[in-house]
């Protein structure tokens, strides 16, 4: 079995897996760490997003073999190490607005609106209601209200 | 001894010293009823209360200008127009919650509030959570009680036991309703004997002791914990006891907005679903399932090279497919995809939209209500489109099964049906199968049932190995249930003053309610039971007319597809109720039928609803919507206004839609996008008590947003016997575009303090439903043929195929 190494929030990991394999089975299935949900499998509903240096991306839509020892994927256990707190000032907001519901998709939205944020300050602006209804992550129990709110809070807060 | 002698008060008989539960125990209040009248009249209220039952009805003066209207003229205005009573339903003394709550109280005794020698208090809830908050309007419940912090208390989820009978049953919104009494007497109980004994400790009377944050203080400085007395005030016996409820006026934890108790789990994801369980073993486990609902394996053409393929374990033939086993859920969905199979069509295989529909229609009975001299009929009729509850969780449950026993981990809403189904199956006793509760990924009705649970013990079995089974987007979109598609049918009786007779028939695709109610209205799968009576049952305990339209009948007339045939499992249709179940349609075709009414009356449709309102309450909630209701709104923008009755709450909810060009065609990165709603006012008179308001909005924020989706969008398209839809961007429901960006305005008003407390899970939904169609309605001039709006409209999507079954990414 090929062995494929990347690093996983801030720690080096390596695995022994078939080179097909999309990463959210890696991260869920062989290192057991399961804040990040799989919803749909094709890159749609978003319940899996985490970080790819620093980036939102749904790991269950790449495969193993396409990352590579330097990459680092963040998921929502290392979003708090981002910023060397117990808890991202993106989870403070969401614990403020009480958004969760079932909390099934919350991690995965947690991670969409702290990249959402990082990538508009990349380009010199703050997020409005056209970039919130971007965000494709679905939330079956409709919290998006209570999201939208959160994310205008936690984008002050970052 | 009989009765009547143990009952006897002969003074000079030696009384037995009372010992156990042979204590004489007294309830101590009860309340009365001074009734108004010209002399004094009183009653017992026991039950529903005054508030509740439509007195004759009493509309207020309307006045005002007559706006201009179409067909017969009014002949002198809105003023002539009265209300006719309407004659009595079931729902306006009795409902579900009522029914259940009821079978819920006699074990209520076997639930138990545990003080723990830490100083905290668990309860094991014998509720299923699936996101609606009950863990943390529980925990209040008894912190409330106990004058305990809630971070004391600790409500896990209780593993099924069948000795709880009808109390393991989360639905129908009831949880709160058949808990609220129960939890807060077991914790007073829990409370008094702990005050005992903190009593005999400190050397004070218990009523000299202050109870706060978890201790007994004396009046001399000194205190003892609840964990210091956990132990010492144990009874050695079980006995009754007397115990007086805190007063709600004094009530300081329940009624504040209040944050979820499990919301920091769920924000760092450290929250475990079933699939997160570390469950020695358990490897993840799919199944590959047929091209049409419910087909069958006929062949399968290449078993040992799927077998072979890497990383899969395991590959066994089971009723609804091939289930394969491996090392990760990846390499699982690679061999469902790899498997060559012939598959015999499912028994609905030749069935379309259009069959079925055709169907309903054949199935509509005769109206009832016959025409009377000067008055005229006016009918409609209103077709609903399968949807699909859709939790984000999908369909999961773990399961090991040994030769001798078995245990179960899944999201499971009557955890009792599933220990005895899958016992049966298995072929164990119900003893033999352990049932543990796992905290859901949403529901929405769907986890009432529990294939996954009964899938993964036979998987499991059949492979002789533990398994994590997870059913694929689209398996749970294409062979999971959905909610039944069904056609209204709406009479009245109208003359140029009032509404003689109203009559409203739902025939629906027959709703599987087969997983009962607890042990409790389980249809008979024997081949002479068609479970129709148990849908009807449902029908007549939760709907309800919000109007004095006189002679009122609502009722379901009938299921389609409900041979004998369709009810074996596997058999027809797999359907199951959804959040609201019937009221959804129900409310949304008599509010757009309201509208028709309203303007046949030549009356503003607001004002039309505040007239013939049935109760009070619905127009102290249609009052808190005036303030936004508007009927001079540009083309292609129009309000709705919709109003309910159930959950012992009158709800009503105003939605204004934009389905303007500019809007409807608006540009969103890969979005469908459509009408948007603009602006949306909630209102509700509550039952009795909010535990927690800030639970409360969250519910009907969402429930909201189910409405706007099952107005809208939100649907299941049957072609030849599968659904098209197989994933999120295919099932269109709620996503941020749609969200209104005014926030929704929710009027939260004092309860009802004659009405029952009740729970918030689907209220919201029909009334938003319905509103957000009379928007619609409103806006466009057009009433679609069937509801959802996009229903008819052309497919979004490219459908996937069928085979292979599962897109991939």
């Amino acid at each position: 079995m090929p062995q494929f190494s990347f690093r996983l929030n801030g720690e080096p990991v390596t695995v022994d897996v078939d080179q097909n394999v999309r990463l959210l089975w890696v991260i869920r299935d062989v290192l057991g760490v399961t804040g990040p949900k799989y919803g749909c499998g094709i890159a749609v509903c978003k319940a899996c997003t985490c970080h790819l240096n620093g980036e939102a991306f749904n790991p269950c839509s790449v495969r193993v073999k396409d990352i590579g020892p330097n990459d680092e994927v963040t998921t929502i256990e290392g979003l708090p190490a981002t910023v060397g707190k117990e808890l991202h000032p993106m989870q403070e907001a969401w614990l403020e607005y009480d958004v969760v519901q079932c909390g099934y998709c919350q991690p995965g939205q947690i991670m969409a609106a702290v990249a959402k944020v990082k990538e508009l300050r990349a380009q010199g602006r703050e997020i409005t209601d056209d970039d919130l209804d971007e965000i494709r992550n679905v939330c079956r129990c409709g919290t998006y209200f209570r999201i939208r709110e959160a994310i205008k809070s936690g984008a002050k807060m970052m | 001894m009989t009765q009547s002698d143990s009952l006897s008060h002969d003074a000079g008989a030696e009384q037995p010293e009372p010992t156990g539960l042979n204590t004489p125990i007294e309830r101590r209040r009860f309340v009365g009823l001074l009734v108004a009248g010209p002399t004094v009249a009183a009653a017992a209220w026991l039950t529903r209360g005054a508030s509740t039952a439509p007195a004759a009805a009493t509309p207020p003066d309307q006045g005002g200008a007559v706006p201009a209207n179409q067909g017969w003229v009014m002949p002198a205005g809105e003023g002539n127009v009265r209300v006719t009573p309407a004659t009595p339903q079931y729902t306006d003394v009795h409902d579900l919650e009522d029914y259940l709550t009821d079978l819920a109280y006699p074990t209520t005794h076997l639930v138990k509030v545990e003080v723990n020698p830490d100083g905290t208090v668990s309860y094991q809830l014998p509720r299923s959570e699936v996101g609606q908050g009950i863990t943390t309007a529980i925990g209040m419940l008894i912190a409330e009680e106990m004058d305990l912090p809630l971070d004391k208390v600790k409500v896990p989820l209780s593993d099924a036991k069948p000795e709880l009978m009808f109390n393991m049953f989360t639905g129908g919104s009831n949880t709160i309703n058949s808990l609220y009494y129960p939890v807060r007497t077991a914790a007073a109980a829990a409370k008094g004997a702990l005050a005992e004994a903190a009593a005999a400790q400190l050397g004070y009377a218990a009523d000299q002791l202050t109870a706060r944050s978890g201790s007994f203080n004396a009046p001399d400085g000194t205190f003892v914990t609840y964990g210091e007395l956990a132990v010492k005030a144990a009874s050695p016996r079980t006995k009754p006891v007397q115990v007086e409820l805190k007063p709600e006026s004094e009530f300081s934890i329940v009624g504040k907005p209040t944050r979820r108790v499990d919301a920091l789990e769920a924000v760092t994801g450290r929250k475990q679903f079933a699939l997160d369980l570390p469950v020695p073993g358990a490897k993840p486990c799919m199944v590959c399932r047929p091209p049409t609902i419910n087909g069958k394996v006929d062949t399968i053409h290449n078993l040992e090279a799927v077998r072979a393929m890497p990383g899969i374990t395991d590959v066994a033939t089971i009723a609804s497919g091939i289930a394969v086993r491996g090392e990760t859920f990846g390499q699982c969905i690679d061999a469902v995809n790899a498997l060559q199979v012939t598959w015999v069509p499912g028994p609905k295989a030749a069935e379309s939209d259009g069959t079925v529909a055709e169907g309903l229609k054949t199935a509509l009975k005769a109206m009832e209500l016959q025409p009377q001299p000067g008055a005229e009929i006016i009918e409609a009729e209103f077709n609903f489109a399968f949807a699909s509850h859709s939790p984000l969780e999908p369909n999961t449950a773990v399961a090991d099964v040994k030769k001798d026993r078995a245990e179960i981990w899944s999201a499971l809403k009557i955890p009792i049906a599933a220990q005895k189904e899958i016992a049966k199956l298995l072929g164990m006793e119900m003893e033999q199968v352990r049932v543990h509760v796992t905290t859901g990924g949403g529901s929405f009705g769907r986890r009432l049932f529990f294939d996954a649970a009964l899938e993964a013990a036979e998987i499991s079995q059949k492979m002789g190995k533990p398994v994590k089974l997870m059913w694929h987007r689209a398996d749970n979109v294409r062979h999971g249930r959905a909610h039944p598609k069904a056609l209204c049918k709406i009479r009245a009786i109208v003359s140029p003053e009032t509404v003689l007779g109203f009559e409203q028939q739902l025939v629906s695709v027959r709703n599987d309610l087969s997983h009962g109610l607890g042990d409790i209205f389980t249809p008979n799968r024997a081949p002479s039971s068609s479970g129709e009576d148990v849908s009807r049952w449902l029908f007549l305990t939760t709907q309800r007319s919000a109007y004095h339209f006189g002679t009122t009948r609502q009722y379901l007339s009938g299921e389609t597809h409900a041979s004998i045939a369709d009810h074996q499992p596997g058999g027809g249709f797999n359907t199951g109720s959804m959040r609201s179940v019937y009221s959804q349609q129900v409310c949304t075709a008599q509010e757009l039928f309201v509208d028709i009414l309203a303007d046949k009356f030549g009356m503003d449709r607001l004002e039309f609803r505040y007239k013939f309102a049935k109760l009070d309450k619905l127009r102290t909630v249609l009052d808190k919507l005036r303030p936004a209701w508007r009927t001079d709104l540009p083309p292609g923008v129009g309000q709705g206004v919709a109003v309910w009755l159930e959950h012992k709450q009158a709800t009503a909810c105003l939605v204004e839609l934009d389905c303007r060009p500019e809007t409807v065609n608006r540009q969103v990165r890969q979005a469908i996008t459509g009408p948007r709603v603009t602006r949306a006012v909630y209102a509700t008179v509550p039952g009795k008590v909010v535990v927690n308001p800030m639970g409360m909005e969250a519910q009907i924020q969402g429930g909201f947003l189910d409405g706007v989706a099952y107005a809208l969008t939100a649907s299941l398209h049957l072609e030849d016997g599968h659904f098209l839809e197989a994933s999120w961007d295919n099932y269109a429901y709620t996503r941020q575009w749609n969200v209104p960006l005014d926030k929704l305005e929710i009027h939260i008003l004092p309860p009802d303090p004659m009405e029952k407390p009740a729970g918030q899970g689907e209220t919201a939904v029909p009334v938003s439903r319905a509103a957000t169609a009379c928007a619609y309605v409103r806006a466009t001039g057009q009433m679609p043929s069937t509801w959802p709006v996009a229903h008819t409209q052309p497919l979004h999507f490219k459908p996937y195929p069928t085979v292979p079954p599962l897109p991939t990414s």
